[in-house]
């Protein structure tokens, strides 16, 4: 007969040191044996495309998905390569990210930042996702940069335009390709001087979250430095669906052009409404009354129809771009879904392949490594001219284009059209800018 | 003046919305004793007549164009509707232009079956049921519509215009002696005011002066007895039920070219008209309709920079301070019963 050791004390000890490893969020918690969060260990490397499935971004959601499935296909040998044949780096070969397959999952954001956050922990905890990539929102894009730093996996940012996304929130495992506020100040204000004139009075309406606090600061610098006077910044509800009484006491204030710093349903109810309003026929201070909408995609302007005629703004990317990478990516896009790709496709996209191709180059899945091979890596062939990913902020830099809306679109997909490719040069800023001043990069974060 | 007098004009059609919504709710709430959670999705229905009857309208063959390349160098395809093909581009382009007014007469079958499919199919089952069973069981209804909406149309908005000749806007400033160009109002929000002082009128018109107005107001005061009457009262507030979501799909449909629809506008419209319910006094028809302006109004006051500048983000939360102060100073509502929701 054995004497058991066990005693009450003892099992409840035990118990409680137990409970508490098991309810540790694994995410935290890197197993000894892996050298990084999720390091892949059989024939194929998972990768987790955290988009907006439902909500009202669902649309930009779907396209990001479309771009990222087959961004996937391209990788592991399927379809036409699209970009990777005009890629300027040539790590990539077809046969997934370092021989491994490439497969996917996916989360849905909800463009909620904490719906985001727990799709892209599931995907890292539950999944074994090694990168996340996509979203369509500054607010959800830092949520989950943040996220992506403590667990110890790399972020490729999708749709965020916020200065802060690598200005005070940026993170070393959080890598942005799509453009910003700044760049588009940058890119629209000189522009706006040759069409409007320098003597403007302008009105912002502002959407009141990080992303248009962001834009409003850049573009009111950026169109002040050419001479134009911002008259008022008023903030709107995210919320708001009726913009009206917003823009009425624009037509009293003096002002001769609206500047929208709104996204999506917001952007496309303002314009709407200001159009109502009948602000594009407008003479004052003896000029014909403008709006800008700083930050353009394709799906708004679907959303908004003709009120975008002659509207200008800026975006990232556009299908109408005739580079080969351009053309190379439009055509595998349109083939295979039968349209052409909205810009944060074209983000999305790149982004994968930006990601396997440093995989690639650093030879290995860890996050630090990826991170090395991102860090002041310069390419080409990716639609935008040659970009540099900068290592102080993990910013891209590159080409920004000013839009304006047709007068005649000859259908849907034929809304918007380039008025200037603003060089790379004029929309670069130093790393301690004070507008994207307050952040620490801090270090990369391999999970283990 | 004329800074007072746009926000006015703009919470009348704010209001307008508000009011015709709460109405309906009222009505369903007054008749059935049901507090429909659902009543947002029917707005919405509504507003997706609109779309759908300009996309029917919209029905086009396709052409290819040699002389021009779409995105991928091909042939451009050229869509021709049918309409303007078999009636000429002068007519059947008058057609597709006028989709939305239309649509009024488009929604009416379709609301009423919504409406019908909606009371008889799901909520009858809850009339003695608790309020919170209610709510929670109209609620889920709301979201799986929204969600159907989107699944068929997409979560982008979708542009539904107004008639051509309804687009523009008028200088009211210029005809009232001020500057011109200075209070603006687009000639689609005052049909929309029009249109729903028309409704409202008419709702209270065959509620007040039709034999069947008299016996569902009877069936409000007392169920019991006119059911002891021998009158069939249940298949009356039936009805009411789906004149309730024709009013709350006409609300939607004139609303389609003031902001372009999406699947989402219910649940936007839903909070703010039962708060415009409560204020008015649950049960109360002319306190829904007075509350739906008076909160429109103030509402469009809260956005003005000068508001704003004293207290920032009250555009925000205007309409629940306001609810709330009523709610204080008069527990029943503006205009609400004794005993009404009082149990």
């Amino acid at each position: 007969m054995t004497k058991s050791n066990l005693t009450r004390r003892g099992v409840l000890k035990s118990g409680a040191v137990a409970g508490a490893g098991v309810a540790l969020p694994t995410i935290f918690t890197a197993s000894s044996a892996a050298a990084y969060t999720n390091e892949p260990t059989g024939g194929t490397v998972t990768l987790g495309f955290n988009v907006p499935q439902t909500g009202p971004y669902a649309e930009e959601g779907l396209d990001e998905l479309r771009a990222q499935e087959l961004a996937v296909e391209h990788l592991n040998g399927m379809g036409d390569g699209g970009m990777m044949n005009t890629f300027s780096s040539k790590a990539l070969k077809g046969n997934g990210i370092l021989g491994k397959k490439v497969e996917f999952v996916t989360g849905d954001t909800q463009t909620k930042s904490d719906a985001a956050r727990a799709s892209a922990k599931s995907m890292i905890e539950k999944d074994g996702a090694i990168m996340i990539n996509g979203g369509s929102s500054s607010g959800v894009a830092i949520a989950v940069q943040g996220l992506c730093q403590d667990a110890g996996v790399i972020f490729m940012a999708g749709l965020t335009h916020s200065n802060d996304t690598t200005g005070k929130d940026k993170k070393a495992n959080g890598f942005r390709h799509f453009f910003n506020g700044y760049m588009s100040g940058a890119a629209l204000a000189p522009v706006l001087a040759k069409e409007y004139g320098t003597d403007r009075r302008a009105y912002h309406l502002t959407a009141d979250y990080t992303w248009g606090w962001t834009q409003q600061e850049s573009v009111a610098a950026a169109t002040e430095a050419m001479g134009w006077e911002t008259v008022n910044n008023v903030l709107t509800p995210l919320a708001a669906t009726d913009f009206s009484s917003y823009i009425t006491p624009v037509l009293n204030s003096g002002a001769d052009v609206l500047v929208l710093n709104h996204y999506g349903g917001n952007m496309v109810n303002s314009l709407t409404n200001a159009v109502q309003f009948g602000l594009r026929d407008k003479m004052v201070n003896g000029k014909q009354f403008e709006i800008v909408v700083p930050l353009y995609s394709e799906l708004m302007a679907e959303g908004a129809g003709a009120n975008v005629q002659g509207v200008i703004g800026s975006m990232n990317w556009n299908w109408q771009l005739t580079d080969e990478g351009t053309k190379a990516f439009v055509k595998s896009f349109g083939e295979k879904y039968g349209r052409p790709p909205s810009g944060s496709a074209h983000t999305c996209y790149v982004q994968t392949l930006l990601y396997a191709d440093a995989c690639e180059r650093a030879g290995t899945f860890n996050p630090c490594g990826v991170a090395e091979a991102l860090e002041g890596f310069e390419f080409d062939g990716m639609g935008n001219g040659p970009t540099l990913y900068r290592a102080d902020d993990h910013q891209c830099f590159k080409d920004v284009l000013v839009m304006k809306g047709k007068d005649n679109p000859a259908n849907k997909f034929d809304l918007l059209e380039i008025v200037e490719v603003t060089p790379r040069a004029q929309v670069e800023y130093a790393p301690d800018h004070p507008m994207f001043a307050g952040g620490d990069l801090g270090k990369c974060n391999p999970g283990a | 003046m004329d800074v007072i007098l746009p926000q006015i004009l703009n919470g009348l059609d704010k209001g307008s919305a508000y009011a015709l919504i709460a109405l309906g709710l009222t009505l369903i709430f007054g008749t059935l004793g049901v507090v429909n959670f659902a009543h947002g999705a029917l707005f919405m229905i509504g507003a997706f007549c609109s779309v759908s009857l300009s996309r029917i309208l919209n029905l086009s063959y396709v052409t290819e164009d040699p002389t021009q390349t779409d995105f991928l160098g091909k042939p451009l395809k050229v869509e021709t509707p049918y309409l303007e093909a078999w009636f000429g581009p002068e007519f059947g382009g008058a057609l597709i232009d006028w989709s939305v007014p239309l649509a009024i007469l488009f929604s009416i079958p379709i609301m009423i079956l919504v409406g019908l499919v909606m009371e008889r199919g799901l909520i009858k089952h809850f009339y003695k049921r608790p309020h919170a069973d209610q709510i929670l069981v109209t609620f889920g209804l709301a979201i799986i519509l929204q969600e159907l909406v989107r699944g068929i149309y997409g979560a982008n908005p979708i542009q539904t215009p107004a008639p051509d000749m309804f687009r523009g806007s008028i200088d009211f400033g210029a005809m009232l002696g001020f500057d011109p160009n200075v209070i603006i109002y687009p000639y689609w929000r005052m049909i929309y005011f029009f249109f729903s002082a028309v409704v409202i009128g008419g709702v209270f018109a065959f509620l007040q002066f039709t034999t069947f107005g008299m016996v569902v107001r009877a069936g409000m005061a007392d169920r019991e007895t006119v059911g002891l009457l021998g009158i069939n009262i249940d298949r009356r507030f039936t009805i009411m039920f789906a004149i309730a979501a024709v009013v709350a799909g006409w609300a939607g449909v004139m609303y389609a070219p003031i902001n372009a629809p999406n699947y989402h506008m219910g649940m936007d419209f839903l909070v703010l008209s039962f708060v415009v319910v409560v204020v008015g006094g649950m049960g109360s028809l002319p306190g829904a309709v007075a509350a739906g302006f008076l909160l429109g109004i103030l509402e469009s006051f809260a956005s003005m920079t000068a508001v704003k500048e004293i207290l920032d983000g009250i555009d925000q939360i205007i309409i629940y301070l306001v609810a709330i102060i009523i709610l204080l100073t008069r527990p029943r509502g503006l205009m609400g019963k004794k005993g009404v929701m009082e149990d």
